[in-house]
């Protein structure tokens, strides 16, 4: 079609002549110009869609950086040639920005222009007809019974019924239609640019953050509280709303038979929170997919677990720890990892290592959880002691143990030492080191704090975009004329149209508007009336 | 009733289907087969013509206009057959939707929590586009590319990947999967129809050149429509499609994030490959409006994104693991 060449071509200012050489604004314009143009716009895309590729099939470290170590572990080689080239954060990577950035560059460059042409187009009225128009799909030509005003007045009524926009011309009548095509269009590409904007102020602007909180206890929206907390690039921490909350309970059903048993089936966190220090505190009932909102911040129940409690007694006898400590799920049964530490026992301090089972079963492999639920809880342990630790201020993982300068207790047989606790049992340790008891358990949950401002401009911008979308896809642009002329002595009146959209033909409308504009007795027999002319009928006399 | 008679009704259903969708393939395999020797027949008496443009309803009536009352009755058992292919295909996805509510209803929530719902729910909807626009478009031709592609993709999921129907995991509950899914399969419905048509229009396209440089043309492929014909077709069915992925993946697909993991966008995997396949298709829309990338150019793309459509929905529930796969796969 060649007027979507013009259109595509449109946004080069026709005033602004060739530069016969390529001075520096030249050349500026040319880079200008090759960047903005279609061409570039398809092959940019391509690149963002080849450019995403990798980060689905190469951990990333913004979704599992414990996997991205694995992987560096097992590809001694490749790893690091993949951490150069930005592949284990591709989405933050400067490669993949610079597509995106081009492309929205080149979007805008290409819109601005095309909006001026078609607010300039907007106001044109629909132009004369070509000389030729029986070159052109469904034309169609008849001897009229009344005089040449009537039929075109009548042209003229039957096409503003169609609603085109009619322009009388001296012996014809020019139509066009759906104009809107061209705005949906751009209203499309413009709300894309809206919708970036949206993604682009979330992510610069907004922060996301995990904790833990065991059943009972209080959380307080402060970046010291958080286990692992990822602000934007922009953020600063004094935007952190000063809510707090507290986990009153949590209730979880598991699916007990078929083959999703355990299964989780329904998770409920009843919380109590304040919005800030001094105002009344609320309750409300965190669920999965029923985020609790405070001040533009969103609480979400992301996971659970079991916090078992133990008191250690030390060999002195004094209690050394106590209370819960959270174990994390390692499998779908919840055979959950933790490490208990006493570093103020004395004589020496003691660490504890290893499994809370909800469903302990013993097989050949020793003892593993055979169901989610808490039917049948065990610790299986292992301990550790060493001299007294010096305060080093170094922060250390409540989920590991520094094992550097302690020792294993053995069996007393030549192996390590083993054990395992049902709720309310006392291990004790050989040579009247201490004593770990097994108390009872708690449960805990994972909660995520997020806030990400823009997200309704981006909801906006993509909702516009179908909007603009649909407009540009379903509205049919076409222009049709009608025109009476004088051939070899005789009237002769001519209808024709042009298909302005990139989806070709008219359908029946031609056939349509040239039955409407002759009278019912003077209609000539049509060979198929109900199918459109497959080719352009030439009709010559 | 019961859950247990819902899965019951599924259960026995679902291969019917299957069964009918194969039947129907077999009607339009019969009336390709039949067709063919109809257009032969007319191009043995009509040696001089060239019939490069029109369509194959057409060429059957050009047929029983020049041949004798052989001919005439043999394309009227060509129509009987494609007629019969339809009905057929009817009765198939009648049968194909009362499986995929009566899953929903003996689960107790929407059919697509696991690969085996997906599969059957979205083999309806290729299955629903397709008698959507099978008259508005004249997607007949089609019939038995689309019976043969749902009878093999529902015979796949009821052999291979069959799984007793169960509740969801608390993450899937909310409305909006609803609307995410739906949408997401209807358009993939539409993509794999587009997907369809564009592999036939490059055969098509590729035997109308050569023609044009003197060859010949296989009988089958002049009964397909014009080359351009079906350029036009995969456009109108793409150009459905893209808004509906658009909103699907890019608006109900976040909210639903927002709700489930307060993120609406994370690159999951998942997430990835769907905006893959958006940028796949609006390369093809702007494809087909640059100059000189309309037909071949714009038929290629629109196959390469079926395929990363299709990559999406198997490949990476099966080879990525993300937030997004599935329990009992
Ligand atoms: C984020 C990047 C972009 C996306 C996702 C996108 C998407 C689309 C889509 C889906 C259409 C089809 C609508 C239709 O057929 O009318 C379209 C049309 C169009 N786009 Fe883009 N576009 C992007 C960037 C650009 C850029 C940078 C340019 C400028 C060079 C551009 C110029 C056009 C033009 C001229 C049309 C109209 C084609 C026609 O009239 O059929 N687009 N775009």
């Amino acid at each position: 079609m060649s007027d979507v060449k013009d259109r595509v071509e449109a946004p080069t200012p026709p005033d602004q002549p060739e530069l016969p050489k390529l001075g520096l604004i030249g050349w500026l314009r040319w880079t200008w110009r090759q960047l903005t143009s279609m061409k570039t716009a398809l092959v940019l895309l391509f690149l963002l869609a080849l450019g995403a590729v990798p980060g689905s099939l190469i951990p990333q470290t913004a979704i599992d950086p414990v996997k991205v170590s694995n992987f560096l572990e097992q590809h001694p080689k490749l790893g690091p040639f993949y951490d150069k080239l930005g592949l284990f954060d591709v989405y933050k990577s400067a490669w993949f920005s610079a597509i995106y950035l081009l492309l929205f560059i080149s979007l805008i460059g290409c819109v601005v222009p095309r909006l001026q042409v078609y607010l300039k187009a907007m106001r044109a009225r629909p132009p004369k007809p070509p000389r030729n128009l029986n070159r052109l799909a469904g034309y169609q030509s008849f001897e009229p019974a009344g005089t040449d005003g009537d039929v075109l007045e009548l042209a003229a009524r039957e096409l503003r019924r169609r609603r085109f926009r009619v322009e009388l011309y001296d012996g014809a009548v020019a139509a066009e239609r759906g104009y809107l095509r061209e705005a949906g269009n751009l209203l499309f590409h413009f709300s894309l640019i809206l919708a970036l904007i949206g993604a682009a102020w979330g992510a610069l602007l907004g922060y996301r953050g995990t904790v833990l909180v065991v059943v009972g206890n209080e959380f307080s929206n402060s970046i010291a509280q958080y286990d692992d907390f990822s602000p934007g690039r922009i953020f600063t921490p004094d935007e952190l709303p000063p809510f707090s909350l507290k986990v009153n309970s949590f209730t979880v059903k598991f699916q007990t038979d078929g083959p999703q048993r355990g299964a989780a089936r329904e998770f409920s966190a009843p919380i109590t929170y304040q919005e800030t220090l001094d105002s009344p505190a609320k309750s409300y009932d965190l669920q999965v997919n029923h985020p609790l909102k405070v001040d533009g911040t969103s609480v979400h129940l992301l996971g659970h677990g079991y916090a078992p409690k133990v008191t250690v007694r030390d060999g002195k006898g004094d209690v050394a720890f106590s209370g819960p400590a959270p174990f994390l799920p390692q499998d779908g049964n919840f055979s959950s990892f933790g490490v208990i530490k006493a570093p103020d026992a004395r004589p020496e301090q003691l660490g504890f290592e290893g499994f809370f089972l909800p469903t302990a079963v013993i097989d050949q492999r020793g003892p593993v959880s055979v169901f989610p639920d808490a039917l049948n809880p065990v610790m299986a342990m292992t301990a550790y002691y060493g001299r007294p630790a010096v305060e080093t201020g170094k922060p250390q993982s409540v989920y590991q143990l520094d094992k550097s300068k302690l020792t294993q207790f053995g069996d007393g047989k030549g192996d390590k030492l083993r054990f395992q606790l049902a709720p309310g049992q006392t291990f004790k340790l050989p040579d009247n080191r201490g004593s770990i008891t097994f108390d009872s358990y708690d449960r805990w949950v994972k909660l995520q704090i997020s806030h990400t401002p823009g997200l309704h401009l981006a909801l906006a911008g993509i909702l516009l975009a179908i909007l603009g979308l649909m407009g540009s896809l379903f509205i049919h642009p076409r222009r049709t004329w009608v025109r009476v002329r004088t051939q070899d002595g005789r009237t002769v009146v001519e209808v024709a149209g042009l298909d302005r959209g990139p989806e070709r033909g008219l359908g029946d409308e031609i056939l349509a508007i040239t039955a409407a504009l002759q009278p019912a007795d003077a209609l000539k027999p049509v060979e198929k009336p109900a199918e459109p002319p497959a080719e352009p009928k030439q009709e010559k006399s | 009733m019961s859950p247990e008679t819902y899965a019951h009704i599924s259960n026995l259903v679902i291969p019917t289907a299957t069964v009918v969708y194969a039947i129907a393939m077999m009607s339009h395999a019969l009336e390709w087969a039949m067709g063919r020797a109809v257009v032969v027949r007319a191009e043995a008496e009509k040696p001089a013509e060239v019939l490069v443009a029109s369509g194959g309803a057409d060429v059957v009536q050009t047929a029983s206009g020049t041949t004798g009352a052989d001919d005439a009755a043999r394309s009227e058992r060509v129509e009987a057959a494609s007629r019969i292919g339809l009905m057929l295909t009817w009765l198939a996805f009648l049968l194909h939707l009362t499986g995929v509510v009566t899953r929903g209803l003996a689960a107790g929530r929407v059919p697509w929590g696991n690969m085996y719902e997906f599969t059957i729910t979205s083999s309806l909807a290729v299955a629903v586009v397709y008698l959507l626009f099978v008259h508005r478009y004249k997607l007949q031709w089609l019939g038995l590319g689309v019976t043969l592609f749902v009878a093999a993709v529902l015979g796949l999921a009821t052999l291979a990947l069959y799984t007793p129907a169960g509740p969801l995991v608390p993450a899937l509950h909310s409305y909006w999967l609803v609307i995410h899914v739906s949408a997401a399969a209807i358009s993939g419905g539409a993509f794999t129809i587009g997907g369809l048509v564009s592999l036939l229009y490059l055969i098509k396209a590729r035997a109308e050149r050569r023609v044009l440089a003197g060859g010949t043309m296989s009988a089958s492929l002049k009964r397909l429509p014009s080359a351009e014909a079906m350029d036009g077709t995969a456009y109108k069915v793409l150009a459905f499609a893209f808004p509906l992925w658009t909103f699907g993946v890019l608006v109900a697909g976040p909210i639903w994030a927002e709700y489930a993991w307060g993120r609406y966008w994370g690159w999951d995997p998942k997430e990835v490959w769907s905006l893959v396949t958006w940028v796949v298709y609006a390369a093809y829309l702007h494809a087909r409006a640059t100059a000189g990338w309309r037909g071949r150019r714009a038929a290629t793309i629109a196959i390469v994104g079926w395929f990363v459509f299709i990559f999406n929905f198997v490949g990476v529930n099966l080879l990525v693991s993300g937030l997004h796969s599935y329990a009992g796969v």
